[in-house]
């Protein structure tokens, strides 16, 4: 599943995605998890019974300010959970 | 073969007692319906009022509680339902009650007093694609109901009103609270209720739309959640996405809860 997170801010309108299936076998050793400077995610046994990765369900409402910490004014020239997630489940719209 | 789903909302519990029925030489499971329960809690506690939902249901269907296999949970306070064997997200629960409704259905629009989402599924109702957004009124049911207040409307009332209207006026607040400050401004300025009531149902069908087109729109549009009772909001949706038709449901704030008891059942095989 594509599980889309979104959020607003005064920029526009942004996504964070997860393709749950690619955490299934996840050969990052779940880097994602402490990647994030905000400890947004987490690894959660889903409806199917697969573990994969999540945003918590405190962090969905904070997003347009956890993640704004993380562009590039931020300092950050990539974003931490795109560079750790290595099978490329994570992306954003931005 | 008896199994129930609750549907633990932030505004109501939804019951749905689901019966497995057999039908000689039929290819698949057949299910019925046994009881769908409504219940609006008066007071907070959450696991109380799913306690109290369910033992209102079994007596109203005339169910004992050893009769029943299974109890799945879903929805905001899934978690709080001790009792349930086992939770599934809300996506998991809408997309599999919308398709079992409407086996054609592949985009799902689920928007409820809380929260509002777009799903997109499978023929087998798994859900493949979702789109949420944070945790804010203005994509969702109690947005329209604060702001029907401010119109001193019901919220049948608010709807009904806004079909009479053919104005678009663009609300820019992305927050109930300043909305509201929005809608004051709009009486203040002599602005005919039913075109402030469309501004608003537009407001959030816009929101949830952008949801939707996350997703993307494929196959039938089924809408489900609480909001489903609104035309108004009903018209501003589908001229947001541009679709003429929609399919809705009869008792659109059960789907979910069909959903749950559907996978109870399932799981049981």
């Amino acid at each position: 599943m594509i599980a889309n997170y979104g959020y607003k801010d005064g920029s526009g309108e942004y996504y964070i995605s997860i393709d749950t299936d690619k955490c299934i076998d996840c050969t990052a050793a779940r880097a994602c998890l402490t990647a994030c400077p905000k400890n947004m995610f987490e690894i959660i046994t889903d409806d199917y019974d697969d573990e994969v990765a999540w945003v918590k369900k405190e962090s969905t409402r904070t997003l347009a300010y956890s993640c704004a910490e993380c562009k590039p004014a931020g300092g950050y020239t990539s974003l931490p959970c795109i560079t750790a997630c290595t099978p490329g489940a994570i992306k954003h719209s931005w | 073969m008896i199994t129930a789903g609750i549907d633990m909302g932030s505004r109501s519990v939804k019951v749905v007692l689901l019966e497995e029925i057999k039908v000689d030489g039929a290819p698949q499971l057949n299910y019925a319906v046994k009881k769908a329960h409504l219940m609006m809690p008066g007071d907070i506690d959450a696991d109380q009022a799913a306690e109290k939902a369910f033992t209102e249901a079994l007596a109203a269907a005339g169910v004992s509680r050893d009769q029943v296999k299974s109890v799945f949970a879903t929805g905001a306070g899934r978690k709080q339902v001790e009792f349930a064997t086992e939770g599934v997200t809300e996506m998991t629960a809408g997309a599999r009650g919308a398709v079992y409704m409407y086996p054609q259905a592949r985009t799902v629009v689920d928007v409820g007093a809380e929260e509002g989402r777009g799903i997109k599924t499978d023929s087998d109702g798994k859900a493949i694609d979702f789109a949420g957004n944070e945790k804010c009124a203005a994509g969702a049911g109690s947005f329209a109901e604060a702001m029907s207040r401010a119109l001193q409307l019901t919220l049948k009332e608010f709807g009904e009103a806004s079909l009479r209207s053919d104005k678009s006026i663009p609300m820019n607040a992305q927050c109930t609270v300043f909305a509201e400050s929005e809608v004051v401004s709009l009486i203040h300025s002599a602005t005919p209720k039913e075109d402030i009531a469309k501004a608003v149902l537009d407001a959030v069908a816009s929101r949830v739309c952008a949801m939707v087109r996350r997703v993307g729109i494929e196959g039938n549009v089924v809408l489900i959640g609480g909001m489903v009772h609104n035309p108004g909001f009903v018209q501003s949706l589908k001229n947001a996405m541009d679709v003429d038709q929609v399919l809705l449901p009869e008792l659109p704030e059960f789907v979910s809860a069909l959903g749950c008891a559907l996978i109870a059942a399932e799981r049981q095989h």
